[in-house]
């Protein structure tokens, strides 16, 4: 009865995530102006950096998850960080497709080795080690122990995706700011990764909940066996 | 699937994972670490780069450029500061190269100091606004011939559509 309720409300912030993204796009695709310098071809913005935002924040609470499972042994971080780190993997590899969109018209080519794209590849293939981790354990407290680990020293990496601009030459821009962008613009960025942010929130609630029936099932098989 | 085998999957991927992560980090992002060599530091280290493959990075300088579609042949000069370093390539430029914009290119340092690139990237900024009134974003959707022709100015400018004076 509860799992139902439960359920219930998830379904309507699904709904409001749907119509955020559905707002948002509409707001990207026709009331926000094209781009000067590039054209229509830039309205991928509004798309790539809630992707990239959402890939960046579900490794975050990937890492805090894992400190928190390390020092209370809670089943329920580990559920949560195992969850993140889907969600994360989902949205960074997105990421990488919509940037090498955005690249071939604005670039003019698909894919270089410049330490944004470089950095951002191997944060992809770190957290899909993640999820192998997770394979190579049978025993759930093994399991969660390598993986709150390897969730720890992973997130290494994505402070240094985020200020690779910064730090090296690239041929990836560096981050925009408020003032870099148009407010006509920069209006329906902003919505855009709220939207995203409320699609990242029913996910997570959603896999959350599959994690629940996951370690049921597990607990169910291992009485029995 | 049994246990055993379930282990050895997982070994697999995680080898696999592990291997692609060192192949990156150390076979790409050490070389990467400078991504491109300005004009002037090319120029300062050209005995110890020439002929080996490299990225050179600056600003298409104004008047530089020459394109010839028909052979494909295209010149321009990488500049940054005092230093500029001539650059040819055959390939087509990208819909966003003009002058005064960012570039990157990979290619060799001759020992004539041309540079011969067999890739040209175009690095723009983080600045997003909407075009002028005066302004068509549509045109970055001209074809590159089109754009060659106004470029070269072999172009057929005022031959296209009648002219309302002929009978």
């Amino acid at each position: 009865m509860e799992r139902e309720t439960r359920d219930r409300r998830h379904r309507w912030l699904g709904l409001a995530a749907l119509a955020a993204v559905v707002v948002g796009t509409v707001w990207a695709l026709f009331v926000a102006p094209p781009d000067a310098a590039q054209g229509e071809v830039q309205r991928l913005m509004y798309v790539h950096v809630p992707t990239a935002w959402i890939g960046m924040l579900s490794f975050f609470v990937v890492f805090v998850m894992s400190i928190l499972y390390l020092v209370q042994r809670d089943p329920r971080w580990d559920m949560i960080a195992h969850s993140g780190v889907e969600i994360g993997v989902v949205f960074t590899a997105l990421t990488l497709a919509l940037g090498s969109l955005w690249a071939k018209p604005t670039w003019g080519i698909w894919w270089t080795w410049d330490p944004r794209l470089t950095t951002t590849a191997i944060m992809l293939i770190i957290y899909v080690g993640y999820l192998a981790v997770r394979g190579f354990a049978q025993d759930p407290e093994k399991r969660a122990r390598w993986s709150a680990v390897v969730g720890i020293v992973a997130f290494v990496d994505v402070p240094i995706v985020y200020l690779s601009v910064t730090w090296w030459r690239t041929l990836h821009q560096p981050p925009s700011t408020a003032r870099s962008i148009a407010p006509e613009m920069l209006w329906p960025l902003f919505l855009n990764l709220a939207a995203f942010t409320l699609v990242y929130l029913y996910l997570m609630l959603r896999r959350y909940r599959l994690a629940e029936a996951e370690r049921q099932l597990e607990e169910e098989t291992a009485i029995g066996r | 699937m049994t246990q055993g085998k379930r282990r050895m999957w997982a070994g697999l991927g995680l080898a696999a994972v592990v291997g692609a992560i060192l192949y990156l980090a150390v076979g790409s992002l050490e070389n990467n670490m400078v991504y491109f060599l300005t004009p002037a530091e090319l120029q300062a280290r050209a005995a110890e780069v020439e002929g080996q493959p490299v990225r050179l990075g600056g600003m298409v300088q104004t008047g530089s450029v020459d394109w010839k579609p028909e052979e494909p042949l295209l010149r321009f000069s990488v500049g940054d500061g005092d230093s500029a370093v001539k650059v040819r390539t055959t390939s087509a430029p990208p819909s966003m190269f003009q002058e005064g914009q960012g570039v990157v290119v990979e290619g060799r340092y001759g020992s004539d100091g041309v540079f011969r690139a067999d890739r040209l990237m175009v690095k723009h900024s983080n600045e997003y606004k909407p075009p002028e009134d005066s302004e068509m974003p549509a045109e970055m959707y001209e074809s590159i011939s089109e754009k060659s022709e106004k470029g070269s100015g072999s172009g057929s400018e005022g031959s296209t559509g009648p002219s309302p004076g002929s009978p």
